[in-house]
């Protein structure tokens, strides 16, 4: 089984649109990995079968009938997260140095759930998708659950391929997405910003060695940008599987609720070249792979 | 007056209103969005780092430690192994609580710091702030809290925060004034629109909401922020002329008529 994350580095370039076209000619099993932002399942509509509580790090309470308020966890506390013998939930870390350090026993470590992995049935497959409770931390946690999940599932409907759809950003998620994935697709827009976010991106892929490929949307909003990001990427030996038009359809697609490839018959047309080439190279990366 | 501009969904505008607010209104922008900055690109200021950032990371001292596992034990990050002739760390998973030396029972581990990120100022037509966090770390949110500690009670401050619903967001948010949440009328905006409004509320900050590219998608946000009583603040169109200005890194206030005074007038409704 075959793993591939789509991710940008860079927020709002396109990513959900084309795993949501992928969804439909793959035959593969898809993951939201965007916990704290999901989107996929706007287009997906899921048929939800199993919601899954997830328990993330447990958060300090103090008992303020036995805090003798004397500062000690605020002290040792490195997270700034105690503020007059009280814990600011959103900045707890949970690791446990207060109890630890309180001489009377106030304070206890409290799990709770923070989130859920979600199981479901969708017109394009199986999909599973974590949501974390809104400002619940710990969202790399919850995107590692996912994937599990989503192997367990491909395994069970004997599914090739889990196509995964990754957060913004190069952080602590992002690296829980695509980490030991087969495949990098990188989503680029042809903007200053974008294109300094994907170098970026692309040095996370390197630290943790995925091959990847990459796909330019609205390339014609700045053919002179396009042209930095083909001859960077060529540079590099990236290929370049991909150039889509800017086009209002893939907004007009969102609002219905529908991919673009049940959108425009067009687009379809494109996007499914688009997902035969990355096809072929995760097919083709096997050797590679399997001599590693 | 600290105002923090986000989004929830990525890629709505978050730096575009922050870079034209921060311009229009000379005020000192600090780019939260540590793991991708991009405030720069639009202001061209020279950079000079001003702060490494470094997490403690315990250092064992193999002639003191027994291997009794006690630190691992207690480490909830599981970024202890202890073998069975050696102690490992994974030091991307340690958060540096210090939990481990305290723990231990033979004053065998002692700490170390390791460099996780930057901090970068920059003086341009406004003053910019801006972390950067290594590439392959995880954790974002110390070098934003480090990031905040340069902030001016004083004068005008704009805080360009990471995308998200997450920690690094939260963290950015955390202690403003205002904070602007700026979101594109379709439903992937208004789906992680609703989730950023349930945190902001939490945190008990007054807000209000930007709309970008107005026009190409529905009703919907406009709508919700009608029925929850959220102020739209501005409407910024979509055409094509603000989508290459901000292709090429080049803050729209200065190129289109009218829009720096929109943006003066943003911070006045903000600032009350």
């Amino acid at each position: 089984m075959k793993q591939i994350a789509v991710a940008s580095g860079k927020g709002g370039t396109g990513k959900t649109s084309m795993v949501a076209s992928f969804a439909g000619f793959a035959g593969a099993v898809l993951a939201d990995c965007d916990v704290d932002a999901p989107n996929l399942h706007l287009i997906l509509k899921p048929e939800v079968v199993e919601k899954i509580p997830y328990r993330g790090m447990e958060v300090a309470e103090i008992d303020s009938d036995t805090c003798i308020e004397c500062g000690a966890c605020e002290r040792a506390c490195r997270f700034n997260a105690i503020e007059n013998f009280r814990v600011i939930g959103e900045k707890c870390e949970g690791c446990g140095v207060c109890p630890l350090v309180c001489p009377v026993d106030a304070i206890e470590m409290k799990k709770r759930v923070t989130g859920h992995v979600y199981t479901a049935h969708t017109r394009f497959g199986e999909f599973v998708y974590g949501l974390l409770g809104a400002g619940e931390e710990a969202s790399g946690k919850l995107v590692t659950v996912a994937r599990k999940k989503a192997v367990e599932i491909a395994e069970r409907v004997g599914a090739p391929l889990i196509i995964i759809d990754a957060p913004a950003g190069i952080g602590c998620p992002v690296i829980a997405s695509i980490g030991n994935t087969d495949l990098l697709v990188m989503v680029v827009e042809p903007t200053m910003a974008a294109v300094h976010d994907m170098e970026r991106l692309l040095e996370v892929a390197a630290h943790f060695k995925v091959n990847t490929v990459a796909i330019i949307n609205k390339y014609d909003i700045n053919e002179d940008v396009t042209k930095r990001i083909e001859d960077f990427c060529t540079a590099r030996g990236i290929e370049i599987v991909g150039k889509i038009p800017f086009s209002k359809k893939f907004t007009e697609a969102m609002v219905r609720g529908m991919s673009i490839a049940e959108y425009d018959a067009s687009l379809a047309e494109m996007m499914k070249n688009i997902w035969e080439r990355i096809e072929e190279y995760v097919n083709a990366s096997d050797e590679s792979h399997n001599s590693v | 007056m600290k105002i923090t501009v986000a989004s929830g969904k990525g890629g709505t505008g978050k730096t575009t209103v922050a870079v034209n607010m921060a311009l229009a209104n000379g005020a000192t922008l600090y780019d939260c969005d540590v793991e991708e900055p991009n405030a720069n690109i639009f202001l061209n200021a020279e950079l000079e780092k001003i702060e490494d950032v470094s997490l403690m990371n315990p250092l064992f001292d193999m002639n003191r430690c027994t291997l009794c596992k006690k630190c691992a034990e207690f480490c909830r990050y599981n970024a202890i192994a202890v073998l069975p002739s050696d102690i490992m760390l994974f030091p991307e998973l340690c958060s540096g609580c210090g939990g481990c030396k305290m723990v231990c029972p033979h004053e065998a581990i002692s700490e170390g710091e390791r460099k996780i990120g930057e901090i970068y100022r920059g003086e341009g037509e406004i003053t910019i702030y801006q972390g950067l966090l290594n590439v392959g770390e995880a954790r974002a949110t110390p070098i934003i809290s480090r990031l905040k500690r340069y902030v001016d009670d004083n004068g005008i401050s704009i805080l360009d925060a990471p995308p998200g619903n997450g920690c690094p967001a939260i963290e950015a948010m955390h202690g403003s004034d205002f904070v602007i949440l700026v979101t594109e009328p379709t439903p992937f905006g208004l789906h992680d629109l609703k989730i950023a409004v349930t945190i902001v509320r939490k945190l008990a900050i007054p807000f209000g909401v930007v709309i970008n590219r107005h026009g190409i998608g529905d009703e919907g946000v406009e709508r919700y922020c009608r029925e929850e009583g959220i102020p739209v603040l501005m409407k910024i169109p979509y055409n094509r002329e603000i989508a290459v200005l901000y292709s090429k890194g080049v803050p729209f206030v200065k190129e289109i008529q009218g829009w720096r005074k929109k943006f003066v007038d943003l911070y006045e409704a903000v600032a009350e």
